[in-house]
């Protein structure tokens, strides 16, 4: 079996309810069914899950490495849109 | 090898557990085998998991005949200090791993019975044996599934996975019926409602096979002439050669730990 033709996959595992599903790596396998199997032996061997999603890798649209000034810079340097300047009432408590 | 091999108590009960967990040692074993040498990483793991899954099994069900035998046996002694003739455990798991599709159909021939074994049993009025079936019906499940999505793959993919599927089906058949074999030792704790009647498990196990058959394109054997021996503890010529490599620290060290 030739690994190189074989689709690749994203895994995402969600570890507790009302948590988000986590990208935790990718598998290699021929067909959805068989990634979900193999999402589940490789990513959840030590109870890390309660729901697995697994989505072709190809099928993922990511933001170009060259392009992270034009796409990250200009927010660095903006700190007032950090909720860091407000004074909270004392009776909010923790927030 | 200088440690010698035990005795076990003739006990129907203890014979009963020790069949089990033979079965799910040995299967356990021959997975492990594959271990670092399956035609993928992600089949790797797999069949590791499986094997891992069966041996948990097996280490309960020699935990709970040893606490039946009460002679001072445990879950070591049993794997470790039992010599071929002694282990009862079905043909069909201690034949040879052979090709990837060989593998599966094994594991598929016997997950198929194992998964409506573990169920049944779950209604045992034995608490301890309805508990370790529940755990194990969980796992069996999943074996289940996997071997059978790979038995389609298998035989519905190329030409050359439905020759190997094939093959293997028609070689491992005939230790099949050895699934549904039990002895009288075993009818009296099925009338007592500890075990469980395979009898009853038949026609589910055959519409299981062939229903998966059927979807991979292969083709169920007409039943025939089966094979039997490994539950009296006449085996292949296979099991010397598992267990002399299963036992050999414990034989040639023995009560050695790390």
């Amino acid at each position: 079996m030739s690994v190189q033709n074989i689709q690749l996959w994203e895994v995402f595992i969600r570890s507790r309810n009302g948590l988000a599903h986590k990208h935790v790596g990718s598998l290699h396998a021929t067909d959805a069914v068989l990634a979900l199997q193999a999402a589940r032996d490789i990513y959840t061997r030590r109870g890390e899950g309660l729901s697995i999603w697994i989505v072709p890798s190809n099928s993922i649209i990511a933001s170009d490495p060259a392009e992270k000034g034009m796409m990250f810079e200009p927010a660095m340097s903006k700190i007032y849109r950090h909720p860091t300047f407000y004074n909270v009432p004392d009776e909010v408590g923790h927030m | 090898m200088s440690a010698a091999s035990i005795s076990v108590a003739k006990s129907p009960l203890v014979l009963y557990a020790l069949r089990r967990a033979d079965d799910a040692l040995i299967l356990g074993h021959r997975l492990s085998e594959w271990c670092g040498h399956a035609p993928m990483m992600e089949e790797d793991m797999a069949l590791a998991n499986m094997g891992l899954d069966l041996i948990g099994q097996a280490r309960e069900l020699y935990s709970y005949a040893a606490k039946v035998e009460d002679a001072g046996n445990d879950e070591d002694t049993y794997a470790y200090l039992r010599d071929v003739r002694q282990y009862r455990n079905l043909l069909l798991v201690e034949q040879p791993n052979g090709d990837f599709a060989r593998t599966i159909v094994r594991q598929f021939f016997y997950s198929a019975f194992a998964d409506a074994y573990w169920r049944a049993m779950m209604a045992s009025n034995d608490q301890i044996l309805a508990a370790i079936a529940a755990k194990s019906e969980k796992e069996s499940a999943y074996h289940l599934r996997h071997s059978s999505e790979w038995v389609i793959r298998l035989g519905d993919g190329t030409e050359e996975g439905h020759r190997r599927a094939q093959t293997a089906v028609d070689d491992l058949w005939a230790f099949t019926g050895e699934l549904f074999y039990i002895d009288e030792t075993e009818a009296g704790l099925i009338v007592d409602g500890r075990a469980v009647d395979p009898e009853n498990l038949w026609a589910s196990w055959v519409e299981t096979v062939s229903c998966v058959l059927r979807s991979a394109t292969l083709t169920s054997p007409s039943s025939g002439w089966m094979q039997k021996g490994g539950r009296f503890g006449q085996h292949s010529e296979h099991l010397g050669y598992i267990l002399s490599e299963l036992q050999l620290l414990q034989r040639t060290f023995p009560g050695a730990t790390w």
